[in-house]
């Protein structure tokens, strides 16, 4: 046996491309198989195209084509509004791994690791030999360039094959057309799956989609307003590992630990600042890039033993209940569901990391009784869909006891079963997801936790709902009773008799015997005077052309046989603004109107009215009414206040 | 000639109703009638008549409940429409004033046992028979062949006198459905007894056999569950005629009710047992025993065969010692069987040999 020395295997060690890696590992970025290989490539095209339209203020209009060539090469195409990309930078977005503008950043995006759309491109490249074709507008007024690019795999660098100038109708735009190996006929369910969800928690985009064999998909912007931009902020102490604080140290620009702190980091005030120096047994005026390994252990310690106030939220850009309840509306409208409820949890933090739960369920209508409900997960408004099971939000889900809400699960564990659709959206700067092709949200405590309280708050809600309909359906009967029976009755009886009808009222309210609140949601379109609106990041718009007034009734009747005197509060969204409302409430919150109301006689009818702007047609279609000071058992039609 | 009856008392009956209704709300309480519960609890011993009758337990049909309103208003329709016949002089059938209903608005019935069930609560309410409601049954009465001569006013108001044995083919005289006075007369009769028969397989094989003649037996068919009319018709001959009654049925619980409609009233209509109700009848056959003593084929007893024996066993109409025996004894057995089973021994068997030993049993004849 020949001896093989320590200068042999050197001459066999070298540096291994981070694209020949991936090259050798594309399951990990979701290229495993030929179906995962489609929905990943047009996955990673949209991503890109929503976060660019966002980022720059831009309403996103996306097209998406996909052309079916023979032997399983799809030629995927996506298109997108946005402000389009200098020259010099396509070789680097579309031919590099690793390459981005957000992997620094400290804030909520689809994308992160810069790998996405750049591996889309080297995936088509290794499986069909064909090139990505980059087309980019930036100006209005100039033509477009047309990049045809590869990459050198051994370079980690992008080759210009062709470049040129086109004439293209956009005013702004990146349009990238890619040949990847796939399997369009399996992966065809899970792409139109995909789209449809991410439109869901994407309100404001608009998606088309074209298929092989022309049929297109619109799905239609439901809201004109862009998502609050989401805040960049420093990392948050907790949240920080020891390797990237001795490199944050090593490239601070600060000489002090005690600024390197209060600058570098989130919620780091003087008192906390010192407090951690102290515990860690530091010197304030220690100079970072000094300082040893062991200090840096000391150090990080020393963070997860003093109290550090959580991280802002700012940096979070939740959808908001209104827009999960119209986009859910629209996308469910061809199964004409009972219900649609949301409910949308505080921010919180799991590691340093500010993260924030919303969910929404849908009942009913057309929705399989048989099956398991449906899931959708959402990560910073990417739908997730693979690994279901082993996704905190399934697990969440899982160890709820959902029987008592309609839904069939054996022994209360698992996914219950019914015609119910549950969505969940995560919104984080930093999704902990189980793997590098983020389909799963690891099994974090935190965030399991809040998972559950917002479906709880959904499921609080449903059972109110079905409450109140069993309770209006038995008034309604006697409603009926009295509102066409009894006069019936009481008219014959007087025909038969010959003598005059005599007045019901008495007897009415003996049998009614409740004080009935009865409500009417409808809606006015007007052609709107660019009004004024505050949007949710503070900044004023004036909203575009034709809107809708909703205009809610409410309509009290007390059918006791003495005076009653209450209070009544009518829940208002948040985004919605306030018009006319009448009588004058005695308070008014950000979701609330509150009227003290006089006292009404017995079989006495009071009338409320009020109008709500900024909303759609449909976001707000049932009142939610409670009542104080009173019986709760003397009402129908609301509920006891529980307070602010 | 036939005088016309008075219907002023009906009406001012029918009128108390309405009234009692529109005092209420004048009154402004919730509008209500009250009548005796009629349920299996609530039926007790009349001493007077020997009959079952309501006891005291009341229900009350209030308007404060959806079903209590539309009870009321639909009683408030059918009393108007009662009026409405009376005045007009014409009469309907039951089934005709449910197709009536129609027009009835939100009053109208869903089905024809609702409105049958109403115009039974008005006799219970008002104390009137169904008769003088102007209304009548669908069914035509039941069949009767034996040495009895009747005088019927018919439609033409002619008398006419038939015998119903000579003047009848095999099928015999059907009982029609108004048998009072004003309608029919017993004229004359010669026989011991009355044999009431549940089905007509069994009433055609005493005719063929002659059993009218040959033992001296009015027979007739009850066809199932008796009419009214039938059980009034039973009642007139034999309180009139001072004939006794035997009652021939199928061994099943269903059996035993319609011997205990015939003996003691039938829950339905125990607000006039008095009038209906042969407290002299007897129950010849077939009886549990007999399936043991004569080796009768037989069926098993279904789910609802037991549970409406058990439900017997607690019925105030079947607490003497016969009865609970016997019923006792068909739920061991957990079998029933036919009339017409008894042609397991030949056709003749039923009058040569069983009835004759049945009715000696009960002392009613020469062996």
């Amino acid at each position: 046996m020949t001896k093989i020395t320590a200068h042999d295997l050197a001459k066999k060690q070298k540096e291994i491309s981070v694209a020949e890696f991936f090259e050798r590992n594309k399951h990990i970025l979701g290229f495993g198989n030929l179906t995962r290989a489609l929905i990943t490539s047009v996955k990673e095209g949209v991503d890109n195209a929503l976060d660019v339209c966002e980022e720059t203020n831009i309403l996103p209009d996306v097209n998406v084509e996909i052309k079916n060539h023979e032997e399983g090469e799809c030629r995927i195409i996506i298109e997108d509004n946005g402000p389009g990309i200098i020259k010099q930078q396509i070789p680097h977005i579309f031919g590099r791994l690793l390459y981005g503008s957000r992997f620094h950043s400290v804030r909520q995006s689809r994308g992160q690791q810069g790998i996405g759309i750049s591996a889309v491109v080297l995936y088509g490249q290794l499986t069909t030999g064909k090139h990505a074709i980059i087309t980019s507008k930036i100006e209005e007024d100039r033509p477009a360039i047309v990049n045809e690019i590869s990459i050198d795999t051994n370079k980690n660098r992008a080759d210009v094959i062709s470049s040129d100038t086109v004439h293209w109708d956009k005013p702004t735009g990146t349009r990238v057309e890619v040949s990847v190996l796939a399997d369009y006929i399996r992966g065809k369910k899970y792409v139109y799956e995909y789209l449809q969800s991410t439109s869901i928690v994407n309100p404001h985009a608009q998606i088309t989609y074209k298929e092989p064999d022309g049929t297109v998909h619109v799905f239609e912007r439901t809201s004109d307003i862009l998502p609050k931009k989401a805040e960049e902020i420093k990392p948050h102490p907790h949240g920080v590992e020891l390797g990237t604080l001795i490199k944050m140290a090593k490239n601070t620009k600060a000489r002090q630990l005690n600024s390197f702190l209060k600058t570098e980091f989130s919620s780091m005030g003087d008192r906390t600042t010192n407090t951690a120096i102290e515990e860690a047994g530091l010197e304030k005026n220690f100079n970072p890039k000094d300082m040893t390994r062991d200090q840096f252990l000391a150090l990080h310690k020393a963070f997860q033993k003093v109290k550090i106030m959580a991280p802002s939220t700012d940096c979070l850009s939740p959808i908001g209940e209104t827009l999960i309840r119209r986009s859910l509306k629209n996308e469910t409208k061809e199964i004409s569901p009972e219900f649609i409820i949301t409910a949308s949890r505080p921010a919180s933090v799991y590691s340093g990391n500010p993260f924030q739960v919303e969910v929404g369920l849908v009942y009913g209508g057309n929705l399989p009784k048989e099956e398991p409900v449906r899931i959708l997960r959402f990560a910073n408004r990417v739908p997730l869909l693979y690994q279901q099971g082993g996704c905190v939000i399934t697990s969440a889900i899982s160890s709820m006891d959902w029987r008592r809400y309609g839904l069939n699960q054996p022994s209360g564990k698992g996914i219950p079963t019914g015609p119910a659709i549950f969505l969940a959206h995560v919104s984080s700067t930093q999704i902990p997801f189980t793997s590098e092709s983020k389909e799963a949200i690891a099994d974090v405590e935190e965030i399991e936790n809040e998972v559950q309280l917002a479906f709880r708050e959904c499921a609080r809600k449903v059972q109110k709902h079905i409450n109140k309909k069993v309770n209006r359906e038995k008034t309604r009967e006697k409603f009926d009773l009295i509102t066409r029976i009894l006069p019936e009755i009481a008219k014959k009886t007087s025909h038969m008799l010959n003598k005059p009808v005599p007045s019901l009222d008495a007897v009415i309210t003996k049998i009614m015997d409740v004080v009935w609140i009865e409500d009417i949601v409808e809606y006015e379109k007007v052609d709107r005077k660019p009004v004024q609106t505050k949007l949710p990041d503070g900044s004023t718009e004036s909203q575009p052309k034709q809107g809708v007034i909703t205009k809610s009734r409410i309509m009290i009747v007390n059918y006791k046989r003495n005076p009653q005197k209450f209070n009544l509060y009518a829940i208002i969204p948040k985004d919605a603004i306030v018009c006319l409302v009448e009588p004058k409430p005695s308070k008014q919150t950000d979701n609330y109107l509150k009227w003290n109301l006089d006292s009404i006689p017995p079989a006495n009818k009071v009338d409320i009215k009020f109008e709500l702007a900024g909303l759609e047609k449909g976001d707000f279609d049932e009142n939610d009414l409670y009542i104080e000071n009173i019986n709760p058992t003397y009402v129908i039609g609301a509920d006891k206040w529980e307070g602010d | 000639m036939v005088q016309k009856k008075d219907y002023s008392n009906v009406i001012n009956k029918i009128d108390l109703v309405a009234e009692k209704v529109y005092n209420d709300f004048k009154k402004s309480e919730i509008p209500s009638l009250e009548l005796p519960t009629r349920s299996k609890s609530n039926i007790k011993f009349d001493d007077k008549y020997d009959v079952w009758k309501y006891g005291k337990n009341m229900t009350e049909r209030s308007a404060k409940s959806l079903d209590g309103a539309y009870m009321l208003l639909r009683t408030m329709y059918m009393t108007d429409f009662i009026k409405e016949m009376i005045k007009v002089n014409k009469s309907s059938t039951l089934r005709e004033m449910y197709y009536i209903s129609e027009g009835w608005d939100l009053a109208k019935f869903h089905t024809q046992d609702e409105s049958n069930l109403l115009a039974e609560d008005l006799e219970v309410i008002t104390g009137c028979m169904r008769e003088d409601f102007k209304l009548r049954p669908e069914e035509d009465g039941a069949r009767v062949i034996g040495n009895l001569t009747i005088e019927e006013v018919t439609r033409n108001n002619t008398k006419k006198k038939i015998h119903c044995q000579d003047d009848v083919g095999d099928a015999g005289y059907s009982i029609p459905y108004n048998v009072e006075k004003e309608k029919i007369t017993i004229k004359s009769f010669d026989a011991d007894f009355i044999l009431a028969i549940e089905t007509g397989g069994m009433f055609d094989r005493l005719v063929e056999n002659g059993f009218d003649t040959s033992s001296r037996a009015i027979l007739v068919h009850l066809k199932g569950q008796p009419a009214r009319s039938t059980r009034r018709f039973i009642k007139r001959l034999s309180t009139e005629k001072n004939l006794p009654v035997l009652v021939f049925t199928d061994c099943d619980p269903w059996s035993f009710r319609i011997f205990a409609s015939i003996a003691y009233g039938a829950i339905k209509t125990a607000h006039i047992s008095e009038y209906l109700a042969t407290p002299a009848s007897n129950y010849l056959g077939v009886t549990p025993s007999d399936i043991e003593n004569y080796e009768l084929p037989t069926d098993t007893l279904t789910a609802e065969d037991i549970s409406a024996l058990k439900s017997e066993l607690t019925d105030p109409r079947f607490q003497d010692s016969f009865w609970k025996g016997e019923i006792k004894l068909q739920l061991k057995l957990g079998r029933k069987s036919e009339q017409q089973a008894l042609a397991k021994y030949g056709l003749d068997y039923v009058t040569d040999k069983y009835l004759p030993e049945k009715l000696a049993e009960i002392g009613m004849t020469k062996k």
